[in-house]
């Protein structure tokens, strides 16, 4: 493609490194960016600065934070006795947007595939081993939340094994039919796999 | 099964074609290079969305193109599309619908296919064997096909561990349990499933072969496989320290092996070329009858250059096998000489295409 400016060249090969967006999305969000108030650009590089200069993991579940502690960490009303562990940042905002949870996290930032250059070191488990030895007492259960994949189980039965000797319970999230979805379009191993781990009807 | 209508689109030296078969006997004509067997291969993609030949998908874009779709109009509306583009990837539809796991598609067009390299499935090693196996199996049976991508998975990652260490200081005891726990179960069903097709798999052969050649001869098929032994969790185990030092892993499923013998000798070493030849048509002629058998349809038969290098008896007894009535469903054969094919398929009812 060809371009009128090279600035505008600049700023379309920067914003279609972003995923999802490729060359013709960001010319016309660069163009669009063009047509607003000098002030609202202005904003937008100042917020992305700020983001980036200013940003901190929390040290004790690894989620992105403003403080030293993150929001969950830091609040009374969550129940320290559970710790619900997630390949990443997103899905603690998934968890928490269900209603359903109210422990806190741990977010391990990937899962383990050697093919991808990713080992048991290159994950936060020797901190979530820590965590949980520290406070053995108070912690009744770890949630295990990760992908249903090969990695995810891998990455799963992993944790599960260094945290065996603690003795604290180990679960892992159901999986099963979606809701709102036809038995008979269920993949078949999907299926099986959620009437081998079926449940007592509730009330 | 059979294939209507096939539109090739950016596919290997096919800018743009399209061609109308019908539901015999297809023979397609044309000089070396003119994309015969590109075609086949093009039919090919329809069942496994892959190539039948070792090339990858990127190289089998038409020159200058970016993408390449082979789009295929069966009987009874069924419609069957992959696409293949640079940098986006690989896509199935079936009906306009994209099939996400390219697994579950596999076996819903049942192919039989030989091809001039299939001599390497006798005379190299048993990584050749397996391959042809394994690709029969899967079109019967779904969780085979899954079993074998999963243990795959696993072996890379595996290996992977084991050659990143430098040292056998660096290994983690408890990544390596992570994946023998998970491949054990799954090396067992690979291993067993093997086991299980051959089974049944044997008398369709011996018939098929007695069916080709009328002599004493006893061909027979041996499959080895220490996963099969009750001890194999503990080999497993009690091999991990030359794992470390080799930095692969030494046994398993990848280590199980096919053996063709002729008479109670390897065939590989002692058999003539028309009696390796004679096996191989055997081979896959009986992949042919388990399929149709277990499918209630017949297969689609993919022929490349079968005509080569056997004799004007063996065209002709050739042609009458596939002649038979009944006994095959659509079937495409290609041949560079024209007046061959001709002259044999004279009295039968065969739609010629001529490729240029």
């Amino acid at each position: 493609m060809e371009y009128p400016s090279k600035l505008v060249e600049r700023a379309v090969d920067e914003i279609s490194h972003l995923p999802g967006i490729g060359k013709k999305t960001a010319l016309r969000l660069v163009l669009h960016l063009l047509k607003q108030p000098e002030e609202s650009t202005s904003q937008l590089s100042t917020a992305l600065n700020e983001l980036r200069a200013n940003i901190k993991y929390c040290r004790t579940c690894h989620m992105i934070a403003d403080e030293d502690q993150c929001i969950h960490c830091n609040s009374s009303y969550r129940d320290p006795s559970v710790i619900c562990v997630v390949e990443d940042s997103p899905d603690v905002l998934a968890i928490t947007n269900t209603g359903e949870y109210n422990g806190l996290f741990h977010v391990l930032g990937g899962r383990i595939s050697p093919m991808d250059g990713i080992g048991p070191d290159h994950v936060k488990i020797d901190s979530l081993v820590s965590r949980v030895k520290n406070r053995k007492e108070e912690i009744k259960e770890i949630v295990l939340a990760l992908s249903a994949t090969m990695e995810g189980d891998t990455t799963a039965y992993y944790i599960s094994k260094v945290l065996k000797d603690t003795g604290v319970k180990i679960t892992t999230i159901a999986r099963g039919i979606s809701v709102g979805s036809e038995i008979e379009y269920a993949d078949e191993v999907t299926l099986g796999r959620s009437i081998v781990t079926r449940t007592e009807m509730g009330d | 099964m059979n294939l209507n209508q096939l539109n090739l689109t950016g596919f290997k030296n096919y800018a743009e074609a399209s061609f109308d078969f019908a539901p015999g006997i297809n023979c397609l004509i044309g000089k070396n290079g003119s994309g015969k067997t590109n075609l086949l291969d093009a039919i090919y993609y329809l069942a496994f969305a892959k190539t039948a030949f070792n090339t990858t998908d990127a190289q089998n874009i038409h020159n200058g193109q970016s993408s390449m779709t082979s789009f295929g109009k069966f009987e009874n509306d069924l419609v069957v599309a992959c696409n293949y583009e640079k940098r986006k990837g690989k896509t199935l539809k079936v009906n306009g619908e994209e099939e996400k796991k390219i697994s579950n598609h596999v076996g819903a067009i049942p192919i039989v296919m030989t091809t001039p390299d299939d001599t390497d499935i006798i005379r190299e090693s048993s990584e050749y064997r397996k391959k042809f196996f394994d690709g029969a199996i899967a079109q019967m049976n779904h969780d085979y096909l899954k079993n074998l991508i999963d243990f795959n998975k696993l072996l890379k990652q595996r290996n992977e561990h084991l050659k990143k260490a430098e040292d056998p200081n660096q290994i983690n005891h408890t990544l390596l349990d992570t994946y023998d726990a998970k491949m054990l179960p799954v090396a067992g069903r690979i291993s067993a499933g093997r086991n299980d097709f051959l089974k049944t798999y044997i008398p369709f052969f011996e018939k098929s072969y007695a069916s080709l050649h009328k002599t004493e001869e006893i061909p027979s098929i041996i499959f080895k496989s220490d996963v099969l032994s009750e001890n194999f969790p503990n080999q497993f185990s009690d091999s991990r320290k030359r794992d470390i030092l080799m930095q692969r892993t030494l046994i398993g499923p990848h280590r199980d092996q096919y053996d063709f013998l002729l008479n109670n000798e390897a065939i590989k070493k002692f058999g003539s070329q028309g009696q390796q030849k004679t096996f191989i048509i055997g081979l896959k002629l009986a992949e042919f009858d388990m399929l149709s058998d277990a499918k209630g349809k017949r297969p689609l038969l993919l022929l490349d250059d079968i005509f080569d290098k056997l004799d004007d008896d063996r065209i002709a007894s050739m042609v009458k096998l596939l002649s038979a009535q009944k006994r095959f469903g659509q079937i495409f054969i290609t041949d560079a000489r024209r007046e061959r094919s001709k002259t044999f398929f004279k009295k039968q009812s065969v739609n010629f295409i001529e490729i240029k």
